[in-house]
């Protein structure tokens, strides 16, 4: 009977003490939220992202910081789910963020995307390629460094009919948001174009115990080359069966796969595969920069999307410091009117919110390096 | 779609593949619930610890420049005496204090043993999905072959088989299978002429988790990749194969995992693929209406 | 108190222990790096922890076995719970009451609006809670897939919104109605499955219905799910995001209360006492004339209804909904709720469901030893309290013997 009554009591009271530390004071800082995925099976597509912001606001802080004020991290974990994705943002955006660098994954974006429009606070993905987030119209406080989906698809499109010419094609995806969405696009692009057709289009369950059905299914068809939207877990996965199988199809993916982890756990097999990745860097003199940076403070190499995070960060202090204030409309305006230098090159935003001067390359898998085809 | 031999042959082998290593996991499923009527959440966990620790040697010995057949043996060795050693640990800890307690709080003991190996794993190794060195050589005499199945496809065949052999051999030949049928028929009266029910509880568990072991060395090298999340989704698929072969049946287990391996590949091959779990769920309710214990189950007689 | 045997006991647990997890915890393989890493402290850890660990847990045991023992021994009287106590004082009821009242109305102004968006979750949970606890806790009935109906529910809203401009208050009723029809829909071909048959055909329910909205894109949208979902329309006011989660918190409450008082009054009911039975002993129940197939039904049907209610409120929520939402982990956590806080009663539901959104929230903080702990805590909340942080407690009538005053 005690232990029930003090079990109770101690249950309200831990309750009562956490809702407390809830109310937080505002200090005078400008607040950089980072949000995406920092746990979890998708942590390796968010960690990197939090790395580039910790490392240019350390870089802007010892310059004196934005408008004379201190930048202030706010790095919350939102597991690539929508729906911890919208509490993420309603508690950064209760806590006073100014602008939000995030989030990762289209759907976790879109979810989020709702809470900072009616909050009027501007959120830059490194990462969100989905077309309608800027396409639609219906987030006007929406920016990204990196490319969409449809520009993607299209450069996979055209470089397996002019490059490889291939006549049939096997469009596959992961049955998630982001490759589904590019395997529909890739599908309705080939089907507008005589020159090859879609032999085979289907969905393969992510963490399935053996996948020889569905690569049974691409020999089948006939196909000369495999689009595969997705991840590379999946990717690597079924390369591997196909290559084991000893079919030579060529095998184009996207951004999800241009991975270096793609290569290491795909071996020996990942040889010859393409991918659609941001163009090449390298002869960018501020992103070797930042990879050394990265290299100094972490011991190892940057993650996926580090430089687009990186670019984003810069972009986004930057216009604030060019608005002279956090204000919702004046950001809009600086982000629109002002070039900013980053790893990625020069660049600025056009009205939907995609960046102008960022594109895609096709890559190939060259001796276990990707090597950018030109 | 061509109706070709060739086709229909590798889907059919390579729902023989699915099918086997549903089996190896559901034994253990349909074992632990015909002794404490438990579903064991945490088998699919056991499975993934198994695949686990033998990359964990393979890496290992590999740094050391062992043969690769002497690797295979040795991890699947290693794996199976860990697995078997969790399986006995996760009973003693998470299910013997509930051996009295209504069923649905043992249920959630499962769960939640199940959710803490899968994080206990992910935490101390890493969320990646690291690659499996393909550890079973190619066999010279299945050559002509090659295109339809691989000589990892037949170990695992193999293994299935006699694994099955060896596991009816116990039940039915050895005086522990006897204990254990015992005990699956009355706990208290198995008690009463004097069988250690713990001991037979515990030695269940402990064959169980080694099947899920093996099950899950065999897979890691036939696909080649392993990660802390894949204990999950076999776990479900190994427990519904069990329920649709009858759950307490070693034979239904693994009549119900080949038959769910099938219907799974033949579904995806000539349908598609995106609905494949559909249709294997939708299967099962229609087995479950027609044969509410599974297809080898035993008709339950309530005792009033 | 702490003998040599004990202590040779926990030496030995540890010793297993550091061979148990040798391989996992002190080897790191990373086959993609080829990297091997000997971390040999993990082995001190793990033994100094499990040694005095052991001692804990077994302590623990043993006073769980003497606490069972003694309640067998008093049998005889019967057992008065702090809850009955405090509901039966009138005065202390009402306070407790008056307490509780206030707290909740005043909540969303004294909090911040991450607070009271994490409370909005909790009492959606709370709602999801009840409904199972019809079918699982007061039936009997094992369901592993309650989040199909959670998920019917939120899509219809979604849908009918998405074609038919249809608002929220006509997509609450509806979504509690298509709750309703798909429970019936669920309960027809279980009625002969007993046990875990019928979780596991639950649990397929549950898949096929996400993998439906997952695959089937010209209906559902499939992946990308369904944006911009109207919140809660208050007579054409336009509401900041602040305001509308006030509004949402609030309209919940009332939900909640209203769930409370039919769950309350269909638990002393006809139908109720017919589950009860139907839970305790089904062949028995036949027996006395109760109709098996039409109380199954009613259970499935009137649980799917709430998960339907508040499978429209969590789309009018979150705005946004797609199919990864509604997992086997979605009704595995409602699950949770029930049988942690305490199967067949309303107050237990409630404090398991709390328990279950703010925990994970506040633990935020060890984010990464968030899921482990969260393991860890169900196994030992079901070891040490099988029947959950509040039992069940039936409605007891106290018979005064001539004897007593």
């Amino acid at each position: 009977m005690d232990m029930r009554k003090t079990f109770t009591v101690v249950i309200v009271g831990v309750f009562l003490v956490f809702s407390l530390v809830g109310i937080s004071a505002a200090a005078d800082t400008i607040k950089l939220g980072v949000a995406g995925p920092h746990s979890g099976d998708l942590a390796s597509y968010g960690i990197p992202s939090v790395h580039a912001a910790e490392i240019v606001v350390k870089k802007i802080n010892a310059k004196g910081g934005v408008m004379g004020k201190q930048v202030e991290l706010l790095v919350e974990d939102d597991v690539c789910k929508p729906e911890i994705a919208t509490n993420t943002a309603t508690k950064l955006v209760s806590e006073g963020v100014d602008v939000v660098l995030g989030h990762i994954c289209s759907g976790a974006t879109k979810a989020a995307l709702g809470i900072y429009k009616d909050a009027k606070k501007i959120a830059m993905s490194p990462s969100a390629t989905n077309p309608a987030l800027t396409q639609s119209g219906d987030y006007p406080n929406f920016y990204r460094t990196i490319a969409s989906d449809d520009a993607q698809a299209q450069l996979e499109v055209d470089f397996a009919l002019n490059n490889l010419k291939a006549k049939k094609i096997a469009v596959l995806h992961d049955k998630g948001d982001y490759g589904k969405g590019l395997a529909e696009f890739a599908k309705s692009f080939l089907e507008k174009d005589p020159r090859a057709e879609v032999v085979l289009f289907e969905g393969v369950t992510p963490g399935a115990v053996d996948y020889s059905a569905v690569v049974q299914k691409i020999k089948q068809s006939g196909a000369d080359a495999v689009i595969f939207g997705g991840y590379h877990p999946e990717a690597s996965k079924i390369v591997t069966q196909m290559r084991k199988k000893k079919m030579k199809t060529a095998f184009v993916s996207d951004d999800g796969v241009k991975d270096d982890t793609f290569i290491k756990v795909a071996g020996q097999y990942a040889e010859g595969v393409y991918a659609t990745g941001p163009k090449d860097l390298s002869s960018n003199p501020m992103y070797n920069e930042a990879v050394e940076e990265h290299r100094k403070a972490y011991g190892d190499d940057p993650g996926a999307f580090y430089p687009q995070a990186y670019a984003a960060t810069l972009a986004l202090l930057n216009a604030i410091e060019k608005a002279g204030s956090t204000d919702y409309d004046a950001l809009r305006k600086a982000l629109q009117t002002n070039d900013v230098d980053t790893p990625l090159g020069k660049i600025r935003f056009d009205a939907k919110g995609d960046a102008t001067g960022v594109g895609f390359s096709v890559y190939q898998v060259k001796n276990g390096k990707y090597v950018e085809v030109k | 779609m061509s109706w070709d031999v060739d086709y229909f042959m590798e889907l059919f082998l390579a729902g023989l593949t699915r099918g086997s290593i549903y089996a190896l996991i559901a034994l253990g499923y349909t074992m632990v619930y015909g002794i404490i009527e438990l579903i064991n959440f945490a088998h699919g966990e056991i499975y993934m610890i198994g695949a686990f620790t033998a990359l964990i040697v393979t890496g290992v010995l590999t740094l050391m420049g062992w043969n690769s057949v002497a690797i295979l043996f040795i991890a699947a060795g290693v794996a199976v005496v860990y697995s078997s050693a969790y399986g006995y640990t996760v009973e003693k800890i998470a299910y013997k204090p509930l051996r009295n307690a209504p069923r649905l709080s043992a249920l959630i003991s499962a769960i939640g043993m199940s959710l803490f190996l899968q994080n206990y794993v992910l935490l101390a190794q890493t969320s990646d999905f690291l690659p499996f060195p393909a550890l079973i050589p190619e066999f010279e005499w299945l050559r002509p072959w090659e295109h339809i199945v691989r000589s990892s496809q037949v170990v695992i065949y193999v293994t299935t088989a006699i694994v099955m052999i060896l596991l009816t051999f116990l039940i039915k030949f050895t005086r522990i299978g006897k204990a254990m049928r015992a005990v699956s028929q009355d706990k208290e009266m198995a008690m009463l002429v004097g069988v250690d029910v713990n001991r037979v509880i515990s030695v269940t568990f402990i064959v169980g988790s080694a099947t899920a072991a093996i099950g899950g060395v065999l897979i890691a090298s036939h696909i080649g990749q392993i990660n802390f999340y894949i204990g999950f989704i076999a776990g479900i698929k190994a427990f519904v194969a069990a329920v649709l072969g009858g759950i307490g049946s070693i034979p239904g287990a693994v009549l119900g995992s080949l038959v769910l391996g099938w219907t799974e590949s033949f579904f995806t091959g000539y349908i598609s693929s995106d609905y494949e779990d559909v249709f294997a769920f939708l299967f099962l309710v229609f087995i479950l209406i027609f044969r509410p214990s599974g297809i080898l189950g035993r008709a339950e007689s309530e005792k009033v | 108190m702490i003998s040599f045997a004990e202590i040779k006991k926990s030496f030995l647990v540890s010793l297993w222990f550091v061979f148990l997890t040798f391989p996992i915890m002190v080897i790191r393989v990373n086959t993609i790096y080829k990297r091997v890493e000997w971390r040999w402290e993990n082995m001190l850890l793990v033994g100094i922890g499990s040694f005095f660990f052991s001692f804990v847990w077994r302590y623990l045991l043993r006073r769980k076995e003497l606490g069972r023992k003694k309640k067998l021994a008093e049998e005889a009287g019967v057992r008065v719970t702090l809850w009955q106590r405090l509901t039966e004082d009138r005065r202390i009821y009402l306070l407790v009451l008056a307490v509780v009242i206030a707290f909740i109305a005043a909540y969303p102004f004294v909090f911040s609006m991450y607070q009271t968006n994490i409370m909005i979750s909790a009492l959606i949970y709370i709602m999801l809670g009840l409904g199972i606890n019809i079918v699982v806790g007061l039936a009997g009935l094992l369901d592993l897939g309650y989040v199909a109906f959670y998920a019917v529910g939120a899509y219809s809203y979604a849908l009918l919104n998405y074609h038919f401009g249809l608002n929220f208050w006509l997509a609450l009723p509806i979504g509690a109605a298509a709750g309703a029809f798909f429970g019936i829909l669920l309960g027809y071909p279980v009625l002969r499955l007993r046990g875990d048959y019928l979780a596991i055909v639950t649990l397929g329910f549950g898949e096929i219905i996400r993998l439906i909205l997952e695959n089937w894109n010209e209906f559902s949208f499939g992946p990308s799910g369904i944006a911009n979902i109207p919140r809660p329309w208050f007579f054409g006011i336009k509401m900041s995001l602040e305001q509308s989660s006030i509004f949402i918190y609030f309209l919940l409450i009332a939900l909640v209360v209203f769930t409370i008082f039919v769950v309350n009054r269909l638990k002393d009911s006809r139908i109720g006492r017919a589950w009860i039975a139907m839970r305790e002993d089904e062949v028995a129940c036949q027996a006395m004339g109760i109709d098996r197939t039409k109380t199954k039904l009613t259970a499935f049907a009137l649980g799917a209804t709430w998960a339907g209610m508040a499978g429209v409120m969590f789309a009018a929520k979150t705005t946004f909904i797609n199919p990864a939402s509604f997992t086997i982990w979605e009704s595995i956590n409602v699950l949770c709720i029930v049988v942690l806080g305490g199967m067949g009663s309303i107050l237990g539901v409630i404090f398991g469901a709390l328990a279950l959104i703010l925990l994970p929230e506040y633990l935020r903080a060890f984010s990464e030893y968030r899921m482990l702990l969260f393991g860890f805590i169900l196994v030992t909340m079901m070891v040490f309290r099988p029947g959950g942080i509040i039992s069940a407690t039936r409605r007891t009538y106290k018979f005064k013997s001539l004897d007593e005053s």
